[in-house]
């Protein structure tokens, strides 16, 4: 994901001169082909994500669209506070990329997880919260967001993640993909999850149930409209996120669920509000968490 | 009480032994940061096999000195020292980061005994320090506070809110030093975000301030006794390291900061810490 981001990053930045990226220092391996290409519009402003989130703002508000990339812990919540005034209240046009989306720093231990990042995202009011759950996605958000007016947090997995969608998809900012149709369960999953959600309607459908798999990449704004349909179906809405259970994607379609005011089985599939103390990969940890197991 | 030659020649022999069980498990692991471990190994065993005041037996002890590794991602040097300090078997330092290990990527305090905080979000481990030290000064206990940190984590700004606090509250139970390898990430510290003059902003903001040659044994071990007669004020030991120090394979190489050893370097670096090439 972090190489398509960058590729898309470049791609534009040729055509458009407000593309600037920022990173505090953790370019290497990621950022050196924008650096190279465009050594004006690169800054390292060195381990200081605070300040990163400062220096953006000034940027933005002087007519740059500003892309902030690190690891999600240190660009959303180290400077949760500047992000709040600087980028949310100000409506500035900065892009946070995080990188390491839910258990996908896996051995790294806890400090470099991020389960909570979507909840505090969302929280912000004019903040956008992207959590693309492949390569296209990534791709079709990053080229709407040079177009889009406020700040965006983007949510990202790593690096070497299976496309899912084909090129003919329709992928919008604040809008639900549906990948698979299906009419006994629906599925929807953010992020780094639509991979195994796409598993999971697989060996549903071998077990002759028909499993519905909608792509949720924007938790923020939600699409509404989308899970309105479903309730109205009056099908089981189960959602699957790596992310904590409070605040995340569950939060949000549950949110739109007691909007609405009518009764449809509904379950959540997140961390229970826990941090991981195990050591392990993601896939290992996933399944510790019990985010592996499929409902029946 | 100046060291003796004897003692001098045991702690390098265990910093080399230090350095060596340090490329081996990340060799072994194949992820984890090498570079920073190996240039505090001097510093971590001056630490804890001079100075510091435990018992491996007893984790929790209330008279033991804290040690706060700030830059968290020196965990394999971490885990070295506490193994061999007898904290935990020497075996288990094969298990860094593999499933169901206590030894975590960044070390976490609620799995691994002798880990006093869980680090890896560079700049809150000298905040902590205040905290601890400031404690001991209330309950007038002797016990003192080490911080390691790193040059590069200088950048965060709440390492100089912290240096504000330990001066004002006159924290001489304290005792900080930093990893100076002038090395980060993306690069030369010097040229993503330049951190100098170090000693004279810690010495502006009212710390005692000791520069020494950091893979000097016998200038980190005098550094830290002086230390503890600084009254009124806290100390911090600026030390001049090399990144990757124990073999030319690492030796101030940027990419060695989060990569680790192939077999062919690990057996060039064994030959030269054996061989005792690099001093
Ligand atoms: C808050 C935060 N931002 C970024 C990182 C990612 N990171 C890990 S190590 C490192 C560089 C540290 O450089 P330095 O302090 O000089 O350490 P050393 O050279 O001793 O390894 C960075 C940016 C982090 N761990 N925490
Ligand atoms: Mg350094």
């Amino acid at each position: 994901m972090r190489t398509t981001f960058v590729n898309c990053l470049i791609d534009r930045a040729k055509i458009d001169n407000r593309i600037f990226v920022i990173t505090p220092d953790m370019g290497f391996s990621v950022l050196e082909k924008f650096k190279e290409q465009f050594p004006q519009r690169f800054l390292n402003v060195g381990i200081a994500e605070q300040n990163a989130i400062g220096v953006a703002a000034g940027l933005a508000l002087s007519g740059k669209i500003v892309y902030v990339y690190s690891i999600i812990p240190f660009v959303t919540m180290r400077c949760f506070e500047q992000v709040r005034i600087d980028l949310a209240y100000m409506n500035t046009n900065v892009r946070l990329v995080g990188v390491g989306a839910g258990l996908a720093y896996g051995p790294a231990g806890a400090t470099h997880h991020a389960i909570e990042d979507i909840a505090i995202m969302r929280a912000l009011p004019n903040m956008t919260v992207c959590c693309p759950g492949d390569p296209v996605e990534v791709r079709a958000l990053i080229n709407q967001s040079f177009a889009h007016k406020g700040p965006i947090y983007f949510r990202l997995n790593k690096n070497g993640e299976t496309c899912i969608h084909d090129d003919s998809a329709r992928i919008e900012i604040g809008k639900a993909i549906t990948v698979k149709e299906g009419k006994d369960i629906a599925l929807i999953t953010t992020s780094n999850m639509l991979e195994q959600g796409l598993h999971w309607v697989k060996e549903w459908s071998l077990q002759g149930k028909q499993a519905a798999l909608i792509s949720m990449p924007t938790v923020k704004p939600i699409d509404t409209d989308a899970i309105l349909q479903l309730i109205n179906r009056n099908i089981p809405i189960i959602t699957l996120e790596e992310h904590n259970m409070i605040g995340g994607l569950g939060s949000a379609v549950a949110e739109v669920i007691a909007d609405a005011g009518k009764a449809v089985v509904f379950k959540r599939i997140a961390i229970q509000d826990v941090y991981s103390h195990l050591v392990g990969s993601q896939q290992l940890l996933r399944s510790k968490l019990g985010l592996d197991r499929r409902p029946i | 009480m100046a060291v003796t030659e004897q003692q001098l020649q045991t702690l390098k022999d265990r910093a080399r032994r230090i350095r060596i069980d340090i490329l081996k498990m990340l060799t072994d692991c194949g992820s984890g940061h090498t570079g920073g471990s190996l240039s505090a190994a001097d510093i971590a065993t001056a630490l804890y096999f001079y100075k510091m005041k435990y018992d491996p037996r007893k984790p929790g002890w209330k008279e033991r000195d804290n040690f706060i590794l700030s830059k968290g991602h020196a965990a394999p040097l971490l885990y070295t020292v506490l193994a061999q300090a007898g904290y935990f078997e020497h075996a288990e330092l094969c298990t860094l980061r593999k499933i169901g290990s206590r030894l975590q990527g960044h070390p976490d305090s609620k799995c691994l005994p002798g880990v006093e905080i869980s680090t890896g979000s560079l700049g809150q481990g000298l905040s902590v320090a205040n905290g601890l030290a400031l404690a001991h000064k209330l309950d007038k206990a002797p016990n003192r506070v080490y911080a390691l940190l790193g040059d590069g984590e200088l950048q965060e700004g709440q390492i100089w809110e912290a240096a504000m606090t330990a001066a004002h509250y006159k924290l001489d139970n304290l005792c900080a030093l930093v990893d100076n390898n002038g090395l980060q990430i993306d690069g030369p510290v010097a040229k993503v975000m330049g951190v100098e003059p170090i000693t004279d902003k810690w010495r502006a903001f009212g710390w005692e301030v000791l520069d020494v040659d950091g893979h000097d044994m016998e200038k980190i071990v005098t550094a830290l006794d002086k230390a503890e007669t600084i009254k009124g004020k806290p100390t911090m030991i600026v030390c001049r390291t090399v990144k990757g120090k124990g073999s030319k394979c690492f030796e101030g190489k940027v990419e060695f900061h989060g990569t680790t050893p192939t077999k062919e370097e690990l057996a060039t670096a064994m030959k030269e810490l054996e061989e005792g090439v690099c001093k």
